[in-house]
């Protein structure tokens, strides 16, 4: 079916401002996911999909600049002993990065991957994306496919020794990146990806993730700071037997922020985890966008997202767990929440269950409100002035979605990080 | 030290009167307990004085060391020595009781010009407490009340009330949710805390708390004022006959 003209001419004209990378092993993959693109055009406002969020900004030709900001503190993760992988406006810098060598992990650029006839990463680059695109179009994850000149692709075959840390920072003040990472993670393997950084004034990430028969991935990222960001990312993971990924994101700030997760359970005893925490000041638009998929026996799913939003910022939480036939023992949790600091923020929440097994445990919610007044005198009782109070239920609230954090320090940087936001805004 | 003067209460939303000419006044030094019948205004009192929202003080003084309560901030009259231990204190997940104590001890003590307390001067010094009323060190690391029994709760606030070392402690129905134990517990982290210095208001329904916290005066409430003032025996008089006498003489 042709596309509604207005959508033609606005695909067209993005597509125009893009070129392919020639050759290589992806190729077949690109040119698949460009075909994906052209039938299912770029997002726009009539899309349901895109109903709580305007695409606009992210699917104009051109991107919107967004100010170069230094805060002068330093970046999340900086404290860690870590393997770094650094990206300057999407682009991989080899200078500020380390040797990329790591016993029981290997990480190659895409772009030396393109020039190959054949790699592993051909068989995960462009497939889980492409999988993620039924029931729902996800059209910007296709156009990634398909553009992508950088990224990474790590293969983890035992236990590094440390985190691997994806960094993204931001040079130009109009830089439009898109980075396309693919993950695979073999036989009972194990690591954690660290990712931070305001990456670009646009940013387009997709991220697929392979998860073999035992095998766990832990990924952290905090995206942005106080920054006029816009990012549209992508996760898709595929769980095998008995094996577990856990993924909390961190956005604090920014324009727009679209994340959307599609998470297929397939192997029996699987567990993924997914949560994020946000705060938003002002005219920050936040999008969760979650789909998980229980296809096997015994698996666990969780989502907790966490808002706090004053001063009328927006957030999103679109939430669906689909349990397929033959999905028994699933036990699936949902939560959104947010905590509306003034009376001109909103939160905007779809959480969706679809169920064709008998035997499952499966629950969602989804609430707004505001700060609790018993708590707020509680600890204005004890002294505690009402900013430094009101910071401490605010950091409270965001705990269910930062405990999910395996690693405790990791954990502990996050809330940091977290008060010195909320400092800052006092 | 505490000084109330006519003080007159009424809700906010509703055009209720609560209080209606309290005159107390609770010297350094001093145990003062008030008892009552339920909706005799005696929660009310703790909350109006340590500025909880939902009041309107429509006539009378409250001062605390001649500086006037009623034109302050919770969290003032808190570093200005005021200390209300909850009848229900409120849990506040996500919060750890530590960060929450070190918050609050700090914060007071900024407000008051002093130095902040070290980390390891802070640690030192809630463990030694803690150790005092029996509270183990994974209660410090929860999330504060999450999870606490009756008597945990309460010893909580005794811990606080310990770590903060108000003027004036006002203590609104701590023996409620209590067994025998756990009160005495808790009247021993109170005694301990009593010196020349400070004063206690301690509200309760019965008898048996002010058996292990002895008074130095008893007041009787009703019907938002005082009705009657006297020693330690005026306890036992309500714990032997009930209010009948006392309010039918007030009246």
């Amino acid at each position: 079916m042709a596309l509604p003209e207005v959508k033609q001419n606005e695909t067209d004209a993005r597509l125009a401002t893009l070129t392919m990378p020639d050759g290589g092993c992806l190729a077949e993959a690109r040119h698949a996911a460009l075909s994906r693109v052209q039938t299912m055009g770029l997002p726009g406002r009539r899309d349901e999909y895109w109903k709580y969020t305007r695409p606009d900004t992210l699917t104009a030709a051109e991107a919107p600049t967004a100010a170069v900001l230094d805060s002068g503190e330093a970046p999340l993760f900086d404290e860690f002993d870590r393997l770094k992988v650094v990206f300057v406006d999407g682009v991989f810098d080899a200078a500020a990065s380390d040797d990329l060598s790591l016993e029981g992990i290997s990480i190659e650029r895409i772009s030396d991957i393109c020039d190959k006839d054949i790699h592993w990463a051909k068989d995960l680059y462009g497939v889980l994306e492409a999988r993620g695109q039924t029931p729902v179009a996800r059209p910007l994850a296709a156009l990634n496919t398909a553009f992508a000149r950088d990224g990474v692709a790590i293969r983890v075959t035992g236990t590094p020794s440390k985190p691997v840390n994806l960094i993204y920072r931001h040079a130009a003040e109009s830089s439009d990146a898109i980075l396309h990472h693919v993950i695979r993670v073999e036989t009972g393997a194990s690591a954690t990806i660290l990712e931070n950084g305001p990456a670009a004034s646009r940013f387009n990430k997709c991220m697929e993730i392979d998860l073999a028969d035992g095998a766990a991935l832990h990924l952290v990222r905090a995206q942005g700071r106080d920054h006029e960001r816009r990012a549209a990312t992508h996760l898709f993971a595929r769980l095998s037997t008995e094996s577990v990924f856990k993924s909390f994101t961190l956005t604090v700030n920014g324009v727009l922020t679209r994340n959307e997760a599609v998470i297929e359970l397939t192997g029996d005893d699987a567990a993924a985890h997914i949560a994020g925490a946000c705060v938003g000041d002002g005219d920050f638009h936040h999008d969760d966008t979650v789909f998980i998929t229980h296809d096997a026996v015994n698996c666990e799913s969780r989502q907790v997202f966490k808002k706090v939003l004053r001063n009328g910022a927006t957030g999103v939480f679109q939430g669906k767990i689909l349990v397929k036939e033959g999905a028994q023992k699933t036990d699936g949790y949902q939560i959104s929440q947010s905590l509306l600091l003034d009376g001109d923020s909103q939160f905007l929440a779809k959480p969706e269950l679809e169920i064709y097994a008998d035997d499952v445990v499966c629950s969602h919610g989804s609430t707004s409100g505001a700060i609790d007044e018993e708590g707020l005198f509680y600890l204005r009782s004890r002294g505690i002035p009402t900013s430094e109070a009101t910071d401490l239920l605010t950091l409270a609230f965001l705990a269910e979605a930062v405990e999910e954090i395996e690693d405790a320090d990791i954990a502990a940087s996050v809330v940091d990080r977290l008060e010195g936001w909320l400092a800052r805004r006092r | 030290m505490l000084e109330i003067k006519n003080l007159h209460v009424k809700l906010e939303e509703e055009d209720k009167q609560i209080l209606k000419g309290v005159n107390l006044t609770v010297e350094a030094g001093k145990v003062h307990a008030i008892m009552g019948p339920n909706g005799s205004g005696k929660s009310t009192l703790s909350y109006v004085l340590s500025g909880r929202d939902g009041y309107e003080v429509t006539d009378g003084e409250a001062s605390l060391a001649g500086e006037d309560l009623l034109e302050m901030e919770p969290e003032e009259r808190a570093a200005a020595g005021v200390f209300l231990a909850f009848q229900y204190p409120v849990e506040i997940p996500g919060v750890g009781n530590m960060t929450f104590l070190r918050t609050a001890v700090n914060a007071q003590r900024k407000a008051r010009g002093e130095e902040e307390l070290s980390a390891s001067d802070f640690l030192k010094e809630i463990r030694a407490k803690a150790k005092t009323l029996k509270i183990d060190a994974d209660m410090l690391k929860r999330p504060v009340n999450v999870g606490f029994s009756g008597g945990e709760k309460k010893r909580n606030e005794i811990l606080q009330m310990a770590m903060l070392e108000p003027k004036m402690c006002i203590l609104d129905e701590t023996d409620s949710g209590l067994d025998v134990d756990a009160m005495k517990l808790v009247a021993e982290g109170v005694n301990a805390l009593r010196d020349e210095g400070r004063g206690f208001l301690v509200i309760t329904h019965y008898q048996r708390l002010l058996d292990h916290i002895k008074p130095d005066v008893v007041h009787i409430m009703a019907n938002g004022r005082i009705v009657k003032t006297g020693g330690p025996e005026l306890a036992l008089e309500v714990e032997n006959n009930g209010y009948a006498d006392i309010l039918a003489e007030g009246v």
